[in-house]
C-alpha cells in the first residue's frame, strides 16, 4: 500500500475518533436527565436511581465513554429509551431505506453531471454550453426540498403517476419500494448534479489549456479523442474531491427530503429521536454518518491514487 | 519546391496584429534557425504551421508543406500530417507531457494512431525510439511515468514522440531554454544526429543567438512579427546588414566595461575579437574606464548619470543618520566594519575604500591571487590583516529530508549543499555557477538568511545570520539585500513602485518620514536609470527590463554591502540582458557592493564577476578568478559547463571553418 | 511566446470591464433587489403581518394579494419580504463566523507550516465531516431550536471553508519572490500575511464570501424547513414551504412564491459571484 492511502486512512481513524469525542461531549451537557424524561415527573427517586445505575449514568464520564465507543465497535449502539428496542435495530431498519436512496441519487446525480459536463467543455462558448451551463446556474439554486414539492405536485398530484410520501417498505417488493424511491432520489440528485456539472466543465477547461494536450494534437490525434484518453482522466481529479464533499451535503439532504417524503430513515429517526431527547439513538445516528463520510473520502483517496500515479508510491 | 513555404503569413487577435506579413522557406534536410526577443512573434509562426494556434487567432497569407495548403487544409487532413510529417518539441518539458499515462504509451499513441499498428508493434517502436533518444529499457522501461523523470529526460520523451514516425519536417520551440546548459548541449546534439539521421527539415526557434548559430544552415531573424534578416547562417550574423542582426549580436556577446576592475583584473575577457566589431555605442565612454585605480574609485561616474544627484538624497541620508540609524560613514568603518546596525554611506566622495583593494586578497577560499594586478595584492594585503570577510561561510550543510516513503520509517535525507566554505570581502564581485538541482539557490536562500542550514555557520558583515533568531537578524539584513531572477514575481502586484522600493526600510531601527523615504526611493530610482516619477506607478507599467531594475532599486535603498542576486538576468532578452548587466557594474564600481551571483549561465559569470566558484551536487568542486577558471577550467563540473555554454565567436568560428 | 507576456494589452477601464461581464451585471442587480426588498420591509409591507384576517385566508394571487394569503390570512408577499431579512441575517453572520476565524485560521496554518499547518488541517478535516445539517440537529439537541442554532450551525461549517481557501492561496503567495525579497526586508510572518498575502487572496475570499452567503441561504432554508431555523411566527421561506405542503392540493401557490424566493437570491449571489470571479482571476481572465 502506498505512504499515501496509510497517511490518509490514519488521518480518517483519527478523525473519527475525534468526531465521536465531540459528539459525545456534546451530547453529555444537553441538559434534562434522560432517566427523568423515561419516568416522567412523578417517579419516585428509587426507581430514577435504578434506571440509572441500570443505563449506566452513573459512571464516571471517561468510562461512559469508553464503554460507549467500545459498545459501538462491538455493534451494540446501545438501547434507545423511546423505542425500547436495540439502537442498532433501529439503525438497520431505518438504514435499508436511507442508504439505497443516497446510492441511487449519488450514482444519478454522477451520471447526469460528468457527460454533461464534459459536452459542454467540449462545446465551449457554444449555445450548448450556454444553455447547459444557464440551466445547472438554476439548478444549483434550487433548494433539494422545494424540488421534492415540485415534482410532488406534477407527478403526485397532477399526474398522480407516483405516490406523494410513505414507504412500503422492501417487503412489498421491489418495484413499489423502488418508485417510493423515485422522486426522493431525484430531488437529491439534479441540484447536485448541476453542482458537479460546472464543476466537471471547469476543470475539464483547465486541462485542455495544458501542454501535454497540445502535445497529444501534435502528435496528430484528433481534438475529441485528446479530449476522452488525456483529458478525461486528469480532470476526474478535482471532480472526485466534489464527489466526496458532496456525500455529506448528500447525508444531509436525505435527512430534508425523507422528512418531505415521509420516508422511514435515519433521517426521520433523528427527528424523532431529538423531540423525544432519545439521545442515545441521535449519538449512533450521528456517529455513523461521520463515519460514512470518512470512509467515502478515504474511498476518494484510493480513487486519486488509481487516476493519478504520482500519488502511487510504493513503501 | 521546398518543404515548408510561409508566404506573407498574417495573424491576428481581433484588430491586434501578431504577424505582420511573415515569409519564410524551409529544404528538406535544412536546419532553419528562427531567431528573435520574446513577443517577436516566432512561436506563434512555428504553431501557425502546426494549426495549433489559439481559437482567437485569425491567420493569412499562405503556408505551404509538402505541396499541401495548410491554411486551407481540413481538421481531418491536419491530423494526418501532425506527428506522422510534422513533429513538434516544446519548450516545457516539465508539462508536456501527460502525468497520469506511461512514457511508453504516450510515445506508442502516434504510432499507433498514424500506422494503425498493433499495441505490441507500436510499443515495440517506441521502444526503439527511446531507445535511440538516449534513454534505455534497464533504466526507462516503458511503465515509467513521466513524473519518474527529469527535466532533461522528459524532453528526450517529447521529442521521441515528435520524431517516433521520422517525419520530414521537426519543429523545435525553444527545446532547451527550461534546461541547464549541460542539457542543454545534450539535447541539442540529439537533435541534431536525429535531423543528420533521418534527413529531417528542422526548424529550431531560439532567443538564443549562439545556439542558432551553432546549429543552423539559415537564420531568420524576426522582431516585432516581422522578419528583420534572413540568410546563411555564418554570414549573417557576421555581416550583420541589418541594424538589429548587430543589436542582437552586440547585446549577445556583450561585457560590461566594469571600470577600473578590468584594469586591476588585466583586460577584458571576451570582447568579440576580430569577426564581431566592437559596440558602437559602449555605454561607458572615458570617464572612470580602465586607467582609473583603487584609491581613485569613488571618483568614477555613473554611465547612466553623469552628475551624481547628491542633494536630496544625501541629505535624507544624513538626516537619517543624525537620529542614529545610519552611523556617520567615514573611512574607519570600512576597515573595521565594526559599525553594526548602520546603512553604509556607500563609497561616498568623502572615504576612499582602502577595503575594495583588500577584497583580492581576503578570501582564503577564493583562490590565487597571483594574477592579480600589483596594485590589488599590495592593497589587499595591507588591509587584510585589519579587516574580516564581509560574508563567510563555513562548512555549510543543508539537508532536506526526502518525501516520506513508509509511514514508520525515518525519512531519509536529501543533502542539498554539502560542508560549502567561502568568504567575500567587501566590493567582491563573485559568481556562483553550477547546474540546475546543484544546491546553488538552496545556498543563496541560507546566506539571505531565509533558510537555515542543518550544520556550519554563516557570518555576514560580523552577524551570525545562521545562529541568530528572526529578531536579532535585523543589523544582518541591512547589509545584504536580493535580486531575484523573475521581473515579473517579484513584486507585490498590488503596491506601488514606491512602496516596493521603500520595503527594506522596514530594518531601520527608526522609520524614516515619510518625505525622507520618498527622497531614498527617488535616489535609489535614479541610481538605476529610472524617473523618480516612477515611484507612483504599478509594476504591470514596467516592462521587464524595468523591472529588474526596480528590483535592483529595492536592493541598494538601504546601502548594502551585500547583494545576492539569483539568476538576475536569465528571464530577460539579449538586449535587456545587456543593459542590466551594465547597470550591476556599474553599481559594483559606484556603491562598492559586494555581490554573489548566482548563475548557471557563464556568459553573465564572465561578464561581472572577479571570481567564481563552481558548485556540484552540493558542494563547491572549484574556486578560482573568473577568467582563468572559465579558461582553464580544472575539475569535470567546470569543464562540462565550460564546453556546454554556448558561444556566438566559438559557434561562428567553427561554422566558418566549416565552410572553408 | 517568452515568460509571463501579456497577450491582450489592459485597455479597458475597470468599470468597462465589469459592465461587459454579464453574469457580474446580472448578479448585482439581482442581489441589489433582494437586498432592497428587506431594507424596505423594515419600513413597508404591503399588509401587516401581525393582522391576521380569517376571512382572507387561503386566497389564490389577486390585485389585493399578489402571490395570495396562507392559512391565517397573512398576505404572502409580505411574509417572503420580511423572511428575505431572516435569510439573509443568518446566511451573513454565518459567512462572517466562517471569514473571522477561517481566514485567520489558514492564513496562520500557511504561514506557519509543519506541525502547527497539519493540525489546522486536520481539525478541518473533522470539521467537514459533519454536515451544517448534522450540526444543527446536534446543538438544537442541546439548546432547542432557533434562528441561532442555525447561525452557529452554518457558521462553524463556514469555517474550514474559507481556512482552505485562504490557506491554498496564501500557500500560493509565499514562495514568490516579493515575499522573499519581504523577508529579507527583516519583515515578520504576521506583517508580511497583512501586507502581502491578505491583499492577494481578498479577491478569492470575496469570491468564496459570495459563494457561502448562496449556500448559507440554502442551507437556512432547509434548516427552517424541517423547523430547525426561525421559529414561528417569524416567517421564514423555508418555514413557509413547510407549511404550504400540507395543502398543496388546494393552493400550490403557496409552495411557488416562497421558493422562487430562494431560487432568485441564490441565483443572483452565485452570478455575482462568477461574475466576480471572472473580474478579480486575472489567469481566467485569459482565454485560452
Amino acid at each position: 500500500m502506498s505512504a499515501f492511502l496509510a497517511r490518509r486512512l490514519l488521518i480518517g481513524l483519527v478523525t473519527v475518533i475525534v468526531a465521536s469525542i465531540v459528539v459525545f461531549a456534546v451530547l453529555e451537557i444537553v441538559p434534562g436527565d434522560p432517566a427523568l424524561l423515561m419516568l416522567g415527573m412523578n417517579a419516585t427517586p428509587e426507581a430514577l436511581a435504578t434506571l440509572r445505575s441500570q443505563m449506566g449514568l452513573d459512571q464516571p464520564i471517561p468510562v461512559r465513554y469508553l464503554s460507549w465507543i467500545g459498545g459501538m465497535l462491538m455493534g451494540d449502539f446501545g438501547r434507545s429509551w423511546t423505542y425500547s428496542s436495540p439502537v442498532i435495530d433501529l439503525i438497520v431498519e431505518r438504514g435499508i431505506v436511507s442508504l439505497p436512496l443516497a446510492v441511487i441519487s449519488l450514482i444519478l446525480s454522477t451520471a447526469i453531471a460528468i457527460p454533461v459536463g464534459i459536452f459542454a467543455a467540449s462545446r465551449r462558448g457554444r449555445a450548448a454550453d450556454a444553455i447547459s451551463m444557464g440551466a445547472t446556474q438554476v439548478g444549483v439554486a434550487i433548494p433539494n426540498f422545494w424540488f421534492a414539492l415540485l415534482l410532488v405536485y406534477v407527478f403526485a398530484v397532477w399526474l398522480r403517476l407516483l405516490p406523494a410520501g410513505g414507504f412500503p417498505g422492501w417487503g412489498a417488493g421491489i418495484w413499489p419500494a423502488f418508485k417510493a424511491l423515485i422522486m426522493p432520489a431525484i430531488a437529491l440528485a439534479l441540484p447536485q448534479a448541476a453542482i458537479l456539472a460546472r464543476v466537471t466543465r471547469s476543470a475539464m477547461l483547465e486541462v485542455l489549456g495544458e501542454d501535454y494536450i497540445r502535445t497529444a494534437r501534435a502528435k496528430g490525434i484528433p481534438r475529441r479523442k485528446v479530449l476522452w484518453r488525456h483529458a478525461l482522466r486528469n480532470a476526474m481529479i478535482p471532480v472526485l474531491t466534489i464527489l466526496g464533499l458532496q456525500f455529506a451535503f448528500l447525508l444531509a439532504g436525505t435527512i430534508i427530503i425523507e422528512n418531505v417524503f415521509y420516508l422511514p430513515g435515519l433521517g426521520r429517526l433523528v427527528f424523532q429521536a431529538i423531540t423525544q431527547r432519545d439521545l442515545i439513538v441521535v449519538e449512533g445516528v450521528v456517529m455513523l454518518l461521520v463515519a460514512s463520510v470518512v470512509i467515502v473520502n478515504l474511498v476518494v483517496d484510493i480513487l486519486y491514487a488509481v487516476v493519478d500515479p504520482r500519488l502511487r508510491v510504493k513503501a | 519546391m521546398s518543404l515548408l513555404e510561409i508566404e506573407n503569413l498574417r495573424l491576428d487577435i481581433g484588430s491586434l496584429p501578431i504577424l505582420k506579413g511573415v515569409s519564410l522557406s524551409l529544404e528538406q534536410g535544412e536546419v532553419m534557425g528562427l531567431v528573435g526577443e520574446s513577443g517577436s512573434g516566432k512561436s506563434m509562426t512555428a504553431l501557425a504551421v502546426m494549426q495549433l494556434l489559439p481559437i482567437a487567432m485569425r491567420a493569412s497569407g499562405r503556408i505551404t508543406f509538402d505541396g499541401i495548403d495548410i491554411l486551407g487544409a481540413p481538421e481531418a487532413a491536419m491530423n494526418r500530417l501532425r506527428g506522422n510529417e510534422i513533429g513538434m518539441v516544446f519548450q516545457e518539458p516539465m508539462t508536456a507531457l501527460n502525468p497520469v499515462k506511461t512514457i511508453g504509451e504516450q510515445v506508442a499513441e502516434g504510432i499507433r494512431w498514424h500506422t494503425r499498428a498493433s499495441r505490441a508493434e507500436a510499443e515495440e517502436r517506441a521502444r526503439k525510439m527511446l531507445d535511440r533518444v538516449g534513454l534505455p529499457e534497464s533504466k526507462f522501461p516503458l511503465t515509467r511515468y513521466p513524473h519518474e523523470l527529469s527535466g532533461g529526460q522528459r524532453q528526450r520523451v517529447v521529442i521521441a514522440i515528435a520524431c517516433a514516425l521520422a517525419p520530414k519536417l521537426l519543429i523545435a520551440d525553444e527545446p532547451t531554454t527550461a534546461l541547464d546548459v549541460v542539457l542543454q548541449k545534450q539535447i541539442l546534439e540529439l537533435l541534431r544526429d536525429l535531423v543528420d539521421e533521418r534527413k529531417m527539415g528542422l526548424l529550431l526557434i531560439s532567443h538564443d543567438l549562439a545556439v542558432v548559430a551553432d546549429m543552423s544552415d539559415r537564420v531568420t531573424i524576426m522582431r516585432h512579427g516581422e522578419v528583420m534578416e534572413a540568410g546563411e547562417t555564418a554570414r549573417t550574423l557576421t555581416q550583420q546588414a541589418h541594424p538589429y542582426t548587430r543589436q542582437l549580436a552586440l547585446a549577445s556577446m556583450h561585457v560590461p566595461d566594469r571600470g577600473r576592475k578590468d584594469a586591476a583584473i588585466g583586460g577584458a575577457a571576451t570582447t568579440g575579437a576580430g569577426l564581431v566589431p566592437p559596440p558602437l555605442t559602449p555605454p561607458h565612454k572615458g570617464e572612470g574606464n580602465v586607467g582609473e585605480t583603487a584609491s581613485t574609485h569613488s571618483s568614477t561616474k555613473s554611465p547612466l548619470r553623469d552628475e551624481e544627484p547628491a542633494s536630496a538624497a544625501e541629505d535624507a541620508h544624513a538626516r537619517l543618520e543624525e537620529k542614529g540609524d545610519i552611523s556617520s560613514t567615514n573611512s574607519s568603518e570600512h576597515t573595521a566594519s565594526s559599525a553594526t546596525g548602520t546603512i553604509r554611506e556607500g563609497v561616498s566622495s568623502k572615504s576612499p575604500s582602502p577595503l575594495w583593494g583588500g577584497v583580492r586578497g581576503g578570501g582564503n577560499n577564493t583562490s590565487s591571487s597571483e594574477g592579480v594586478s600589483g596594485q590589488a595584492v599590495s592593497a589587499g594585503q595591507g588591509v587584510s590583516t585589519a579587516s574580516r570577510p564581509l560574508l563567510s561561510v563555513r562548512n555549510v550543510v543543508r539537508d532536506y529530508p526526502n518525501r516520506r516513503t513508509s509511514l514508520f520509517r525515518v525519512p531519509d535525507v536529501f543533502r542539498a549543499v554539502d560542508d560549502v566554505s567561502f568568504q567575500i570581502a567587501g566590493g567582491q564581485s563573485v559568481a556562483l555557477v553550477g547546474r540546475s538541482g546543484c544546491g546553488k539557490s538552496t545556498l543563496a536562500r541560507m546566506i539571505l538568511a531565509l533558510d537555515r542550514p542543518t550544520s556550519g555557520s554563516i557570518n555576514v558583515d560580523g552577524h551570525e545570520v545562521s545562529a541568530l533568531p528572526e529578531a536579532q537578524l535585523k543589523p544582518a539584513r541591512r547589509s545584504m539585500q536580493v535580486v531575484f531572477q523573475d521581473p515579473y514575481g517579484s513584486f507585490n502586484p498590488r503596491h506601488k513602485v514606491e512602496r516596493l522600493v521603500a520595503e527594506p526600510l522596514h530594518l531601520l531601527d527608526e522609520a524614516p518620514s515619510p518625505a525622507e523615504r520618498r527622497e531614498l526611493v527617488a535616489d535609489a530610482l535614479d541610481k538605476v536609470g529610472l524617473k523618480p516619477s516612477d515611484m507612483g506607478k504599478y509594476p504591470h507599467e514596467f516592462s521587464g527590463g524595468q523591472r529588474q531594475r526596480i528590483s535592483i532599486a529595492r536592493a541598494i535603498i538601504t546601502r548594502p554591502k551585500l547583494i545576492v542576486a539569483d539568476e538576475p538576468v536569465s528571464a530577460l532578452d539579449v538586449s535587456i540582458r545587456a543593459q542590466v548587466l551594465d547597470l550591476f557594474a556599474d553599481l559594483n564600481a559606484r556603491l562598492g557592493v559586494a555581490y554573489l551571483f548566482i548563475t548557471h549561465d557563464l556568459t553573465v559569470a564572465r561578464a561581472i564577476t572577479d571570481e567564481v566558484m563552481v558548485m556540484q551536487e552540493g558542494r563547491i568542486v572549484e574556486t578560482g578568478r573568473t577568467d582563468e577558471v572559465l579558461d582553464h577550467p580544472q575539475s569535470d563540473a567546470a569543464k562540462a559547463l565550460v564546453e556546454a555554454a554556448p558561444d556566438l565567436q566559438r559557434a561562428l568560428e567553427r561554422r566558418l571553418a566549416r565552410l572553408g | 511566446m517568452s515568460i509571463g507576456e501579456p497577450v491582450f494589452p489592459r485597455t479597458q477601464s475597470v468599470v468597462l470591464q465589469a459592465l461587459s461581464n454579464r453574469s457580474f451585471v446580472v448578479g448585482c442587480v439581482i442581489t441589489a433587489i433582494i437586498a432592497l426588498m428587506a431594507l424596505v420591509s423594515f419600513y413597508w409591507t404591503p399588509y401587516d403581518i401581525t393582522n391576521l384576517v380569517v376571512a382572507d385566508k387561503m386566497k389564490p394571487p389577486s390585485w389585493q394579494h399578489w402571490f395570495g394569503t396562507d392559512h391565517f390570512g397573512r398576505d404572502i408577499l409580505t411574509m417572503i419580504m420580511i423572511g428575505s431579512r431572516n435569510s439573509i441575517a443568518v446566511a451573513l453572520v454565518a459567512v462572517g463566523i466562517g471569514m473571522c476565524l477561517g481566514v485567520p485560521l489558514g492564513c496562520w496554518a500557511a504561514a506557519r507550516g509543519g506541525w502547527i499547518d497539519e493540525a489546522v488541517m486536520r481539525f478541518n478535516d473533522i470539521v467537514f465531516a459533519f454536515p451544517a445539517l448534522l450540526s444543527a440537529v446536534m446543538i438544537t439537541a442541546i439548546f432547542g431550536p432557533g434562528a441561532i442554532n442555525a447561525i452557529i450551525a452554518i457558521g462553524i461549517f463556514n469555517v474550514p471553508v474559507f481556512a482552505r481557501v485562504a490557506r491554498a492561496g496564501a500557500m500560493s503567495i509565499w514562495p514568490r519572490e516579493y515575499v522573499l525579497a519581504a523577508r529579507a526586508s527583516g519583515k515578520g510572518k504576521a506583517q508580511i500575511t497583512i501586507e502581502h498575502i491578505l491583499p492577494n487572496i481578498a479577491a478569492i475570499l470575496l469570491v468564496q464570501g459570495t459563494i457561502q452567503f448562496a449556500l448559507g441561504i440554502l442551507a437556512e432554508s432547509g434548516l427552517s424547513y424541517v423547523g430547525l431555523g426561525a421559529q414561528p411566527p417569524m416567517p421564514s421561506w423555508g418555514r413557509m414551504l413547510f407549511d404550504s405542503q400540507t395543502r398543496m392540493m388546494v393552493a400550490p401557490y403557496q409552495a411557488l412564491f416562497p421558493g422562487l424566493a430562494i431560487v432568485i437570491t441564490v441565483l443572483g449571489l452565485n452570478l455575482l459571484g462568477d461574475g466576480l470571479r471572472d473580474l478579480l482571476d486575472p489567469r481566467l481572465r485569459r482565454e485560452r
